[in-house]
């Protein structure tokens, strides 16, 4: 663990305390909100250490506040969860072999994948994908334990603009990667695939449905060969 | 009831995560496919930046959020420090907000 802080810049470490930091705040509210939504704090907490990703969480907790059975709830929190299964086959060398692989594939979220993508040479993948992915695990699970023990006393993440501040995150992140033609391409085009269907489509398969973004942009440059 | 969904949510995302890696490991890739995955993820990632920047349930997020993240793209797209970039994205947004912008 030692060795793989030291792989990494000293900039990359601060860029992840960032988004733990923001993490924090996100969770201290996720707990206030279920805890606030009638659910005992147990839930929440147990959830952010088993579950580990935020976005299935919030819409769980969501579904059940409203009255949806936990099971429907638990269903949309997978479809939520679908894209960690491409993710997982695109960071797979990176997270390791043997019990790394099983610790390691509970990390996986998308500031994780983000910053590992994001990294030059195997090393330094490695040690972005463990260091975030930790101290995400840390940041997330702290800040959702403070929250459901003290209740509602967090109001709006909005109000300080945490909701531009993660899409600002992993843009920042995938950007460099954009600068490369072909996978701007797909990457727009899976973009905009999203974002039509997601007036009809049910919450994480606008995302998923991306993916075609890729067979476009092979298409395209098919047929121009 | 709810510890059953919550245990299915915990086991089913673990699957999820865990397949690609166990997959990984049992075949060797060519270089072409490895290189299509990564793009795959960094696509995944792109259409996340754009629906949560845009849309929030099945509509339009309004102005602030759309705008924080704008700033904060093209922040990025001039290579500005990511600290920059995010903290940037978050005080427009918020400070749009604080005007009474949606």
């Amino acid at each position: 663990m030692r060795s793989m802080y030291r792989t990494l810049d000293r900039a990359v470490l601060r860029d992840i305390a960032l988004v733990c930091l923001a993490d924090t705040i996100v969770g201290l509210s996720y707990g206030a909100i279920a805890v606030g939504s009638g659910l005992d704090p147990w839930l929440p907490i147990a959830m952010s250490l088993l579950v580990l990703a935020g976005a299935s969480q919030f819409l769980f907790v969501g579904m059940v506040a409203a009255g949806a059975s936990p099971l429907a709830a638990a269903a949309a929190g997978l479809l939520v969860n679908a894209r960690h299964l491409p993710f997982g086959l695109a960071v797979g060398e990176v997270v390791g072999p043997g019990w790394r692989r099983v610790v390691g594939s509970h990390l996986m979220n998308d500031e994780t994948v983000a910053f590992a993508l994001g990294q030059r040479g195997r090393d330094a993948q490695r040690a972005a994908y463990w260091v975030c992915g930790i101290a995400i695990l840390v940041a997330w699970n702290a800040g959702v334990l403070v929250g459901a023990l003290a209740g509602s006393a967090i109001g709006d993440t909005d109000a300080l603009g945490l909701d531009a501040a993660f899409p600002a995150v992993l843009l920042a992140l995938v950007l460099p990667s954009l600068r490369d033609r072909g996978t701007r391409r797909a990457a727009l085009a899976g973009a905009a695939i999203a974002l039509a269907a997601t007036p009809v489509a049910p919450a994480g398969v606008p995302v998923l449905l991306a993916l075609a973004g890729l067979l476009l942009a092979r298409l395209h440059r098919a047929s121009r060969c | 009831m709810l510890t059953i969904a919550v245990a299915v949510l915990a086991a089913g995302t673990f699957a999820l995560r865990f397949a690609g890696p166990a997959l990984r490991s049992r075949v060797e890739l060519p270089a072409g496919v490895e290189a299509l995955l990564a793009t795959a993820a960094i696509v995944l990632l792109t259409a996340l930046v754009a629906t949560a920047a845009l849309t929030r349930d099945d509509g339009f997020a309004g102005t602030a959020r759309p705008a924080g993240v704008l700033v904060g793209g093209v922040l990025a797209w001039r290579r500005a420090p990511f600290v920059v970039v995010v903290l940037a994205a978050a005080a427009t947004a918020a400070g749009l907000r604080l005007l009474g912008a949606p």
